[in-house]
């Protein structure tokens, strides 16, 4: 089941990677344009995920069923829904991590008409305990690259992640945030063209919660691949995302763009107008009980 | 400073106690020098045979045979612990076997290695490398398997090949595991050593105790218990230190 996957990403790897290749990101973030293309061009080019009637089911359980969706290059999409409503095998379905039983999904194509390369950040941080931050991040990186050079790229990329100074230091030794932006650093490093994050905020503390959003929305913004992202959190899904689905029992039941400037303010009116009808998708207004 | 030195004296307090309660018994003749020379005599007579050169050569023959057995019965233990962890269809074949040898106590082997190899060194070996197989294959095989399932799926999403998933990922997960195995077949293969080169062998230091007692010489005798002691501390000691400097990733070894 996990053959393709590992076809894709070795050659997506084969691809020459360039170092250095995130400015400088500021303290404060820019006020982002909604629709233009990003100042800086990004190095990673964004690829569309095209889903035709894509389903799947465990023996005689299906778990998700005529799904269709459509996402741009570059977009952020943000999927929620109530938990076991099957998001993550979706997800796993975008890396091809599994195949689907029904349907079809296209991603792609990636740079120079290659295969895309697809990174995955998981609610848990998924670090090597016997490896330093520094090895942890060069992970994500191919091994044909010389260590030196894997080391500089992971080096630039803990810099991005605001972990500078930190890469001798073993991963049992970071707080819970800090562990997961080494996940997200090893996910960065390779360059991805789609970024697929499961819940990766899932398990911080709200404040920390609130940091990792806007520096997620920022190597987003910078880089220019394609992220989604999915998440439990209503008021996470309309600060970040170009587009939120809500699933449920299998099925996309809500499909909503928002089309606010970033950064979002939060705790907005408009925002909260968009939280409350995602709520109701999620529960279905006639459940709500006064 | 002072308290620093101080507690690391501390787990060295009690031996001391102890070789100063039977010294001070000794003099005072409450202890038979029949039954246990002074703690004196003992160093005495260590000096002796360090003097004539035999304590040096039969400790080397001794330590020989330990590390040979270890390599070999530990080095198979690891090898089919490995196998074993990572392939069901391997496990299926052969650990029902491994299982019902482990059942048997292997000095109960004895004879029919006797029988087999006679007093030569292949015996030795034979018995140690059997002794310490057992905890290494087990602890290797329970490493293996322990390994977080997440971590190996992050390997292969990452792309990496088997041989780097198993020298990154498989290998360190199990290693603490291991370690314990290894420690404890350190001990097993002290005492198997003992067993057998008493039973029957010409040099070594259960041969030395053997020769002492057919001459009445309790203190020598004394002394080769002393020694096993010693080389089982030495190498419990170079283990641990080992087990320090691979696991310095791991919470219980940091800070300390
Ligand atoms: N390998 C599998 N075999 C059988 N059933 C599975 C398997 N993987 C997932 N399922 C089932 O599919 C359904 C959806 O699971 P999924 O993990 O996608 O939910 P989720 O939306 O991610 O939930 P959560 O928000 O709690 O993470 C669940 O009912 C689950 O039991
Ligand atoms: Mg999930």
């Amino acid at each position: 089941m996990t053959r393709p996957l590992r076809q894709v990403l070795a050659e997506a790897q084969s691809v020459p990677l360039e170092i250095g290749w995130l400015p400088e990101t500021k303290a404060t973030a820019p006020a982002l344009p909604p629709e233009e293309p990003p100042a800086v061009v990004p190095r990673g080019s964004g690829v569309a995920l095209d889903l035709k009637g894509v389903g799947k089911s465990f023996g005689d359980k299906r778990v998700l069923g005529g799904v269709d969706l459509q996402v741009r290059p570059g977009d952020f999409l943000v999927v929620v829904g109530k938990s076991g409503c099957g998001k993550s095998t979706l997800l796993r379905l975008l890396v091809g991590l599994d195949r689907p039983t029904e349907g079809e999904i296209a991603i792609g194509p990636g740079r120079d008409g290659g295969k895309a390369n697809a990174r995955i950040v998981f609610q848990e941080p998924r670090l090597l305990p016997w490896a330093s931050v520094l090895d942890n991040v060069a992970v994500g990186l191919p091994a044909s690259l010389s260590s030196e050079a894997a080391w500089k790229a992971a080096e630039t990329v803990l810099a991005d992640v605001h972990l500078q100074g930190r890469a001798d230091d073993w991963p049992s030794v970071l707080s819970g945030g800090q562990r997961q932006r080494v996940a997200l650093a090893r996910a960065l490093v390779s360059h991805p063209d789609l970024l697929v994050l499961d819940e990766p905020l899932g398990a911080l503390d709200a404040l920390t919660r609130i940091t990792m959003q806007s520096l997620i929305e920022r190597v987003w913004h910078a880089q220019g691949f394609t992220a989604v992202l999915v998440t439990h959190d209503v008021a996470e899904a309309v600060a970040l995302g170009d587009r939120v689905v809500v699933i449920d029992e299998g099925r996309i039941v809500l499909d909503l763009a928002i089309d606010l400037p970033r950064p979002r303010e939060r705790g907005s009116a408009a925002l909260a107008a968009l939280e409350g009808k995602l709520l109701d998708a999620i529960f279905g207004v006639a459940e709500v009980v006064y | 400073m002072a308290r620093l030195r101080l507690s690391s004296l501390t787990p060295y307090a009690l031996p001391a106690a102890v070789i100063a309660v039977w010294q001070a018994g000794s003099a005072l003749g409450v202890i038979s020098d029949r039954v246990l020379p002074a703690p004196t005599d003992v160093v005495a007579a260590g000096w002796r045979l360090a003097l004539s050169g035999e304590l040096l050569a039969n400790a080397k023959s001794s330590t020989a045979r330990a590390l040979a057995g270890l390599v070999i019965g530990g080095g198979i233990g690891f090898g089919l612990g490995l196998l074993n962890g990572l392939s069901r269809a391997a496990d299926r074949v052969t650990d029902t076997t491994v299982q019902m040898i482990r059942n048997v106590p292997h000095l109960a082997l004895i004879p029919l290695v006797i029988l087999w190899f006679g007093i030569g060194e292949e015996a030795k070996l034979f018995l140690v490398a059997l002794g310490v197989f057992f905890p290494v294959y087990v602890n290797t095989v329970h490493g293996v398997r322990g390994v977080d399932g997440q971590l190996v799926e992050m390997g292969r999403i990452y792309g990496m090949s088997s041989w780097t998933l198993f020298r990154k990922v498989i290998l360190p997960g199990a290693l603490p595991s291991i370690f314990v195995g290894l420690r404890y077949a350190l001990g097993i293969m002290w005492l198997t050593l003992i067993v057998a080169e008493t039973i029957s062998a010409s040099s070594g230091l259960g041969y030395m105790a053997m020769q002492a007692r057919e001459f009445m010489l309790v203190d020598v005798v004394v002394l080769s218990i002393l020694i096993y002691a010693l080389l089982g501390k030495l190498a419990d000691v170079l283990a641990r230190a080992l087990e320090r400097r691979s696991l310095a990733w791991h919470p219980a070894f940091q800070n300390h």
